[in-house]
């Protein structure tokens, strides 16, 4: 564009804010068109289908400032329960070559479980959500490994059921194990199992009401060529954290990626009385809380991203007082004056805090 | 309304420590039951009134293109008017007490939200939900008695200047806007010595305000008329009248909250160690509602509920209607006077005190066609006989009125 464009625009821009002020001319065309460009991303809900008893695949048409996934990587949805607003993040399962311009992800209910409870059972077609960008490290390499495993359970095979159903054909010698309660528990089932019938896939079930839980010394048995391979594994803390374990003392840590849904909370904290300084709010919260689900509790609009310690969105400084790291116990100190950063998704308050916010 | 300790039929003597507490833990329990129930309908009831307003808002001002034309300037101007106190009332006020904060949507909160009002959010929310709503009725720290420019009550000191109020009060009531806005700056406090003129925090939130009254000034006194080309005057008058029937009607609506005869003051040594219990106490007898249809209950932004959003003020206004029977409930139960009437009535109760107050104490009552001139020569003395002759009147009724309280007494004790 010109220069002189550019200052066309400007001058328009700033005429038509000026007849708007104090709103801003979005707030009235986000009325009549919430998906355009330059919008808050949002995305609407075209679609529900059933993958299981408790899980659903939910297809969303993203607002035109979406931007492409790397398969594996989760978008962060912001849905209204109850009339408030909550965040969380899923996988995104999608095909992109799917050429509707929609994404997917799954999601599967958990007991009293505010979002995931209420996308299975409420949400309905049309409904607009709210989206920030795809984000996460959970993904294959452009250099395709020569043999690849997968280790899932439960709705764990999200992620990994994105990575397949766009890079299948270009992963030589892929294994799935895949834990699930029984066969029709198996999210994805039919579709996992079409993707061996045809030869690309070996597909491990493991049925965990019948053959119990799988122990990772098993798994040698399973996929005898285990050292040769990467590793992508996502599923509840237990099965994660002994994973983990057994690469190490295999002495191949390097090769084992994992993706977490939760924190493993270790310990809580003495719990006290934060005062965010800004908005001059004080909110009780135990010690088994996090600071950023008790203040929200409480109405305050808090930064957030993975809601479990990964990404950093929460951050704020810790303007003085003590926190505890719900996932190791680890204190942090603050004295007047020193804002030390900290994540509060995943920090409980131990002691009286005062937050910069 | 005479301080409420001072009075000699004081509207609470009857109710033991206890029974206030008691109060405290009902209208505790009804608040609970609120914030235990605000779901979905609340948050579409919100997300409707806004999205109407807009929609209003933006039809009305593009009728207004056309303002040249008469029928076109009557409905736009009607149409603004009425999104402009939607906008204001329903919900700026309500957001920015924080209502709809337990949504957690940051476009509908009270941390992010500015409105179409020349004083800017942030020092209303100050002066408003910090100072009125905690000292309400407070006689010397609640500023809202009067805004400081009136005198509401009789325990204020009547001065010379006080005889023009009705005018003061007509006036700001025309430019309720601005009103406010100097209201929250402390405009006569802060202009009156060089130092606190100087001040650079008061010189800050001026600058801000001034600021803020430029582009709303610029909008509708300058953007939207020149948009309407040959319309340009008429638009430009359409928009002063929308302005103006906003500010008359807000005025009327928050005279109508605390000014009407019977509403209840305090003294500024009664809320020492106020309890709770005592808090929403002062909160019930200093309010006053309106009574009307749904319509006019929206369009004051559930103001005509005063005495429940008072006792309330963070919960959502669409709620009030709902709790407004369960709350009179305990004032019958307790035998306390839950102040409600139509908006004539109310509108024309306050304007009432404003005259009679205007006036020194006592004038009006025994002023008779019979002693009409010597009472108006007695005016005449105290306007412009000096503080001297005032204190004397005063204190002669003062004496008055406690024989007249000693009489009744004892009346009453035969
Ligand atoms: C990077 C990432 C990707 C994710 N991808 C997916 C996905 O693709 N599909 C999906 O269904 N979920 C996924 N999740 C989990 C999802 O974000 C939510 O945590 C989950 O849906 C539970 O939210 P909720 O509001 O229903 O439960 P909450 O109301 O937050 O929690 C209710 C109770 O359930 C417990 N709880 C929370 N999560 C779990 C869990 N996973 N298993 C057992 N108990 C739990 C809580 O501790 C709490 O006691 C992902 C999470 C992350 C961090
Ligand atoms: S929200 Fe991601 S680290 Fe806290």
């Amino acid at each position: 564009m010109t220069s002189t464009g550019l200052g066309l625009r400007d001058r328009v821009t700033r005429l038509v804010e000026a007849a708007t002020t104090p709103l801003l001319p979005r707030d009235y065309l986000d009325l009549f068109i919430p998906l355009r460009s330059g919008a808050d991303l949002r995305g609407k809900v075209v679609a529900k289908r059933h993958e299981t008893a408790d899980a659903v695949t939910v297809v969303i048409k993203p607002g035109r400032g979406w931007r492409e996934h790397v398969p594996g990587q989760y978008i962060r949805i912001g849905v209204d329960v109850d009339g408030v607003r909550q965040w969380r993040a899923y996988s995104v399962t999608s095909d992109r070559a799917a050429t509707d311009g929609t994404i997917s992800i799954c999601v599967k209910a958990i007991p009293d479980g505010k979002v995931s409870t209420h996308v299975v059972r409420e949400l309905q077609p049309g409904t607009v959500v709210q989206l920030d960008q795809a984000t996460g490290e959970f993904t294959l390499p452009a250099q395709r490994p020569a043999k690849a495993l997968f280790v899932t359970a439960g709705s764990g095979i999200t992620p990994v059921m994105g990575m397949l159903r766009n890079h299948l054909d270009e992963l030589p010698d892929a294994v799935l194990v895949h834990s699930a309660p029984t066969a029709d528990d198996v999210v994805f089932g039919p579709e996992l199992r079409a993707m061996a019938a045809s030869g690309r896939l070996r597909l491990v079930e493991r049925h965990t009401e019948r053959d119990g839980f799988l122990k990772p010394a098993e798994l040698a048995d399973l996929v005898p060529d285990l050292h040769e391979r990467t590793t992508w594994a996502c599923g509840p803390a237990g099965l994660l954290e002994a994973l983990e374990e057994h690469w190490a003392a295999e002495g191949i840590a390097d090769q084992l990626l994992i993706e977490q849904f939760r924190p493993r909370v270790l310990v809580t904290g003495e719990g006290g009385s934060v005062t965010y300084n800004k908005t001059g709010t004080t909110v009780e919260s135990d010690g088994a809380t996090p600071i950023l689900d008790a203040a929200e509790e409480a109405g305050l609009i808090m930064p957030s991203g993975c809601r479990m310690g990964i990404c950093y969105g929460c951050v704020l400084p810790l303007r003085e007082g003590a926190v505890r790291d719900i996932r190791n116990g680890e204190l942090t100190v603050a004295a007047p004056g020193d804002g030390v950063l900290v994540q509060t998704c995943i920090s409980a308050a131990a002691g009286a805090c005062d937050i910069d916010h | 309304m005479t301080a409420l300790q001072k009075k000699s039929d004081n509207p609470v003597a009857h109710l033991s420590a206890e029974d206030v507490e008691e109060i405290g833990r009902r209208l505790d329990t009804i608040r609970q039951e609120v914030v235990d129930s605000r779901g979905a309908d609340d948050a579409a009831y919100i997300r409707k009134v806004i999205d109407v307003q807009r929609k209003l808002e933006l039809a009305s001002r593009a009728v207004l293109l056309l303002s040249k034309f008469p029928p076109a300037w009557i409905i736009g101007t009607a149409g603004l008017s009425v999104a402009k106190i939607l906008e204001n009332m329903e919900i700026g006020h309500n957001i920015l007490h924080g209502q709809w904060d337990w949504m957690r949507d940051p476009k509908i909160h009270s941390t992010t939200w500015e409105w179409d009002m020349a004083s800017p959010a942030e020092q209303w929310k100050h002066s408003h939900n910090e100072l009125h709503h905690t000292y309400t009725n407070v006689i010397g720290k609640d500023n809202d008695l009067g805004y400081g420019i009136m005198r509401v009550d009789e325990d204020q000191k009547w001065i010379p200047l006080y005889l023009a109020q009705p005018l003061w009060n007509f006036v700001n009531a025309c430019f309720f806007e601005y009103g406010i806005a100097a209201y929250d700056l402390e405009l006569g406090k802060n202009l009156a010595t060089k130092e606190r003129r100087n001040d650079p925090k008061f010189k800050a939130a001026a600058k801000q305000v001034l600021k803020k009254i430029r582009k709303q000034a610029t909008k509708d006194y300058l953007v939207h008329p020149a948009l309407s080309g040959p319309s340009f005057v008429p638009t430009l008058a359409a928009n002063f009248v929308a302005n103006l029937v906003r500010n008359l009607w807000s005025h009327s609506v928050i005279m109508c909250g605390h000014f009407p005869e019977g509403v209840e003051t305090y003294e500024k040594t009664s809320i020492e160690g106020e309890t709770r219990g005592e808090w929403y106490l002062r909160q019930m007898l200093g309010s006053a509602n309106i009574s009307g249809s749904k319509a006019m209950h929206t369009m004051t932004g559930n103001l005509s509920h005063q005495v429940e959003h008072h006792l309330f003020p963070d919960l959502p206004s669409n709620r009030y209607a709902e709790i407004a029977p369960k709350v009179k409930a305990i004032f019958d139960e307790y035998g306390l006077r839950y102040h409600t009437a139509s908006l004539p009535k109310q509108v024309a109760s306050a304007w009432h005190k404003v005259f009679r107050l205007s006036l020194p104490n006592g004038w009006m009552a025994a002023t008779t066609a019979k002693n009409a001139p010597e009472q108006v020569a007695l005016l005449y003395k105290l306007t412009t006989g000096g503080p001297k002759v005032r204190r004397v009147y005063d204190r002669a009724q003062r004496i008055s009125a406690t024989r007249a309280r000693q009489a009744t007494e004892a009346a009453a004790a035969a």
